[in-house]
This record gives structure tokens, C-alpha cells and sequence, in this order.
């Protein structure tokens, strides 16, 4: 399965990239005669209410969608690492201090708090990376902070303090290094839910705001055509399932080799 | 037990308390001034000042997060600047819909995920097996804002079997609880599977059968019955994707409930009625994971309080 989800992730990967150079329409360029025409061999995936073409549309959307996945990964994967590493090392109440916050954070249901969120700044891609920044952090420091935990007591950890390693030395030489191969498991699995997250937003006309081509609010714009044009929902919610699943199996097999208990 | 659930329940106190906190703090993270977002650009300063005044803006943060914190004590939410009303009305309202969208979306998702589980356990490695799991991780990768117009497609739109939006009858409720109970559904099936394999390898199970129970009885009878402690629990903690997932469902299906509510009170900027169904559903949430909790303890006897 692991292969399957990387040919997934590895496809979407290009179409993103290179995607905008070969793509055969501007995702932006109207025919407005031919306007909610079905699948073709000209346009396979269809034309949009507007007369765009589909599959250019989700090629660029693909861009959209990488890009916010990648953003939320690295900065929550940097910021939980920090503030999990922080909180399990030095115990106390900067511990306290910091589980507490993950707490209150952990309160709010899935993606309510991005919703939120992205509802008082206003909706945009940048304010949408930065909500789901805030609700992802969490699930990293507490990853890291379990971690941490654990490693702090063993005896290489005790030693490079008896030498005087100082503390920012330790957690970067000795103790994330031993929760790098979790965090990659947490990372892929992230980005699948980045994704979703950022389609569900844009669906909900939070996201990314029109015309600029993402999935959810493709998704969006198809559900007042669902009588005349169903292939304005088919397609765009399929590019979203496939890569959301590509990513869970990339995430599921890595997490199967780090620790093989968990192997069905 | 007493002691562990007033421990439980106390533990509860700050958590809730954060949870109102960063709800205060939401009106004040709007760009600007938020009276102004609210009524708009074009809005006249002396309107602007007026709903500073009736929100009670101008007053130091101190003084407004003890008031906030006061009205919750006494559960008021503020007024609704689009209805005018208390918006703790407007969410009562609203919130029997959304229990009756979550209750059967529940029902749905149980009635698929117990026999799907139980059959890809009794046939493991088979192709039932594969078939029902298979089909569990299409329903895990569905977002559900897909699924919904999809379902409305094909049983509204081709069949004409189902309406494709609103709320009155029961074959209203249909399509919106399918939706909203698939993702369930899938995991819950994956969570039935692996829980009953495991009780299959028991050796009480083994002792049932060579006492001549038949393998359904004492699959059905005695490993399944305690296959359900994790299931149980699993569906307590889902139960925030089943609440996240009736703000999409809702909107997808115009069905009146709290998430159709935040969702048209983000788009009319009535920050307060904001504030109180975000406050509302992860108070909700909370209280069905403290809820889970004991439920847990009380089916798995094993379990220690300390």
C-alpha cells in the first residue's frame, strides 16, 4: 500500500509542479458557449460553470493544496517539536504551562477552531495556514513531549549531562533525534489532514477565495450544478480522496516499519 | 469511583475555562475594530460607536472578559446582532436538529460498522474480509463534502428516491446522516475488526466452543460483548468528528441546525453568535469525552480509578 499511496503523492506531486506548464488550458480562461459541457476528448474532465477548464483547474489546485500542506506540516511539526521537547525536559511548570494550553486547544472539535479562526481574520490561503498552524502544533508536542519523556532518563542523555552539554545541545543532538522517526509518521499523516482541512475550509467559503483554483471551493461552486453538470463535483472531490488516501497510506506503512505492532 | 469522577470532574474546571477564554478572545483578534467589520465599511461612526457601546468595546479587557466570564456563569451568550435575540436562544433553537442529525448519523453508522467489523473478523484474510475493509478505508477517505453531493446525486438527482435538501420528514434526515455517519462508520468497523480478533484469540472463547457452543453463539454471545469496550469508546471520542462534521453536513443540506447557524453567523460577521456556537459545540464535546470516561469504567470493571 505504501507504494500505491507514494505513486499517489508522487503524481500530484508533478501535476503541481510541472503541472501549469503542460496543462493545455489556462485554468482561468472562460468559453463561455460551452459552458458546463461534460467530459470530452478536448476537456476531460468537463468545463466549469464559467466555461474553464476542469482538469487545468485541478492541476493548478493541486498547487494550492501542496502548498498549504506543506506550510501547516513544517511549521506545526517545528513549533510542536520545540514547545514538546521544551515541556518534557524541563518538567515543572513550564510543562504544566505547556500541557495545559494543548488541553484547551484538544477541547475544540477537529477543525472548529481553525473554523473560527478564519472567521475573525477573514478568509484567505495565508490565514488559513496560519489557523490550521495553530490547532496542528498540538498533536507534534505531545508526540515529542511522550518522547522526550522517555529519553531524558536513559543513560546517553544522563552522561552528555554530567559532561556539561547544555540543554538546547541535548534536545538537538540526543532527544529529537530519537523522535524523528515518529514525527515523520505524524507529518505524513498530517499532510492528509492539512489537506482535508484546507478543502473543507474553502468549501465552506473560508479558504482560498475565487478565482484562484482550489479543490473545496471547486467543490463548492459544483453543488448549484449537482441537476445539470454532476462532473463539477465528481471530479475535484476524487483528485481530494485520492491524494488525502495516497498520503494516509504513505503514513500508515511508515508508521508500520517504525513500530511493526501496529502491522495489520 | 466517586472520588475519581469529582477528580475527573475538577480536571474539567480549567480546561473549560480555557476553552472561554480563547472564545473571549476570538472577537478580539478581528483586524481592526471589530464593531466596524461587523456593520461593514460603509457603516455610520456614530452606528460603530453605538455597537462598541452595546458590546461593551470600549471598556477595558479586564472588565470585559469578567463580564463574558459573568454572563456564561449565568448562561448568557450575548445578543445576536443579525437576530437581535439572546443567542443562547438561537442555539436552542437549533440544537435539537443538530442532536437529531447526530443521533442518526450514529444509529447509521453503528448499524453498517457492528455487522461489517463482526463479518471481516469471523472470515479474517478472506475476501470478505478484504471487501469490508476495503470498503471501510473508501469511507475513512471520503471527505464528507464530497460524499454528500455525491449521495444527493445519485438518490436525489438520477433516482428522485430522497430530497436533496431541508429538514421535515424523516426521508429529509437520510441523506445527511448517511453522509455524516460514513467516515464513522468506517472507523468504527476497523475498531470492531481489530477488538474482535483480539477476544477470538482468548481462551474463554476457546472454552465456550469446546462446551458445544456453536462459533456464532460464541462469537455473538461472548466475544463480541466484550469486543464493544473499545468500540464504546471509540464512539464517544468520535463523537467530535460527528460534531465538526455537522457544520459541513449541515450546510451541504440545509438543515437547520448549529453548524448551518455558525456557518450563515460567520457570513453575516455576528461575532457574538460566533463566539456562542463555537463555545457550545466544544463545551458539548467536552462533556460527551468526560461522559465516555466514566461510561468506560463502568462496562470494563478492570479498569482502576487512582
Amino acid at each position: 500500500m505504501i507504494r500505491v499511496g507514494a505513486l499517489i503523492v508522487l503524481l500530484a506531486a508533478t501535476a503541481a509542479v510541472l503541472g501549469p506548464f503542460v496543462a493545455p488550458y489556462d485554468p482561468a480562461s472562460q468559453q463561455l458557449a460551452l459552458r458546463l459541457q461534460g467530459p470530452s476528448l478536448a476537456h476531460p474532465f468537463g468545463l466549469d460553470e464559467l466555461g474553464r477548464d476542469v482538469l487545468a483547474r485541478i492541476v493548478h489546485g493541486a498547487r494550492v493544496s501542496m502548498a498549504v500542506g506543506l506550510a501547516v506540516v513544517t511549521v506545526s511539526s517545528l513549533l510542536g517539536t520545540l514547545l514538546g521537547a521544551t515541556a518534557g525536559y524541563f518538567g515543572g511548570r513550564v510543562d504544566d504551562l505547556i500541557s495545559r494550553v494543548i488541553d484547551v486547544l484538544l477541547a475544540f472539535p477537529g477543525i472548529l477552531l481553525a473554523i473560527a479562526l478564519v472567521a475573525v481574520l477573514g478568509p484567505s490561503l495565508v490565514n488559513v495556514v496560519l489557523a490550521l498552524c495553530v490547532i496542528g502544533w498540538v498533536g507534534y508536542a505531545r508526540l515529542v513531549r511522550g518522547v522526550t519523556l522517555k529519553i531524558r532518563e536513559l543513560d546517553f542523555v544522563q552522561a552528555a549531562r554530567a559532561l556539561g552539554a547544555s540543554p538546547p545541545r541535548i534536545l538537538l543532538r540526543h532527544v529529537i533525534p530519537g523522535a524523528l522517526p515518529a514525527l515523520a509518521v505524524q507529518a505524513t499523516l498530517g499532510m492528509a489532514g492539512a489537506i482535508l482541512a484546507e478543502a473543507s475550509l474553502s468549501f465552506l467559503g473560508l479558504g482560498v477565495q475565487p478565482p484562484t483554483p482550489s479543490w473545496g471551493t471547486m467543490l463548492d461552486a459544483g453543488r448549484s450544478h449537482l441537476f445539470d453538470a454532476p462532473h463539477l463535483t465528481i471530479f475535484p472531490g476524487l483528485s481530494i480522496a485520492a491524494l488525502v488516501l495516497g498520503f494516509n497510506f504513505v503514513g500508515d506503512g511508515l508508521r508500520d516499519r517504525v513500530d511493526p505492532r501496529t502491522g495489520g | 469511583m466517586i472520588r475519581y469522577l469529582l477528580r475527573r470532574l475538577l480536571l474539567t474546571i480549567p480546561v473549560l475555562v480555557g476553552v472561554a477564554t480563547l472564545v473571549f478572545a476570538l472577537i478580539h483578534l478581528v483586524p481592526g475594530d471589530p464593531a466596524q467589520s461587523m456593520l461593514g465599511d460603509g457603516a455610520a461612526p456614530q452606528d460603530v460607536e453605538a455597537l462598541r457601546e452595546r458590546l461593551g468595546l470600549n471598556r477595558p479587557l479586564i472588565v470585559q472578559y469578567a463580564a463574558f466570564m459573568r454572563g456564561l456563569s449565568r448562561g448568557d451568550l450575548g445578543t445576536s446582532l443579525r437576530y437581535g435575540t439572546p443567542v443562547a436562544r438561537e442555539i436552542q433553537a437549533r440544537f435539537p436538529q443538530t442532536a437529531r442529525l447526530a443521533a442518526a448519523a450514529m444509529a447509521v453508522a453503528l448499524v453498517i460498522a457492528l455487522p461489517l467489523g463482526i463479518l471481516a473478523a469471523v472470515h479474517r484474510g478472506t475476501a470478505v474480509d478484504h471487501a469490508a475493509m476495503t470498503l471501510a478505508l473508501a469511507g475513512l477517505s471520503m471527505p464528507n463534502f464530497w460524499l454528500g453531493p455525491l449521495l444527493a446525486i445519485l438518490f436525489a438527482v438520477k433516482l428522485g428516491w430522497l430530497p436533496v435538501s431541508g429538514s421535515g420528514d424523516w426521508t429529509h434526515l437520510v441523506l445527511p446522516a448517511g453522509t455524516l455517519g460514513a467516515a464513522l462508520a468506517a472507523i468504527l468497523a476497523r475498531m470492531t475488526r481489530a477488538s474482535l480478533l483480539e477476544e477470538l484469540r482468548e481462551v474463554y472463547v476457546l472454552a465456550a466452543r469446546s462446551r458445544g457452543l456453536s462459533r456464532a453463539r460464541a462469537v455473538l454471545r461472548h466475544a463480541f460483548r466484550n469486543s464493544l469496550i473499545p468500540v464504546v469508546t471509540i464512539v464517544g471520542l468520535q463523537f467530535g468528528v460527528v460534531l465538526t462534521g455537522t457544520v459541513i453536513t449541515e450546510t451541504i443540506f440545509a438543515w437547520p441546525g448549529i453548524g448551518r447557524l455558525l456557518i450563515q453567523a460567520i457570513g453575516f460577521r455576528d461575532y457574538p453568535l460566533v463566539q456562542g456556537c463555537i463555545l457550545f459545540i466544544s463545551v458539548t464535546y467536552v462533556g460527551v469525552n468526560l461522559l465516555t470516561d466514566l461510561v468506560y469504567g463502568v462496562l470494563d470493571p478492570r479498569i482502576r480509578y487512582d
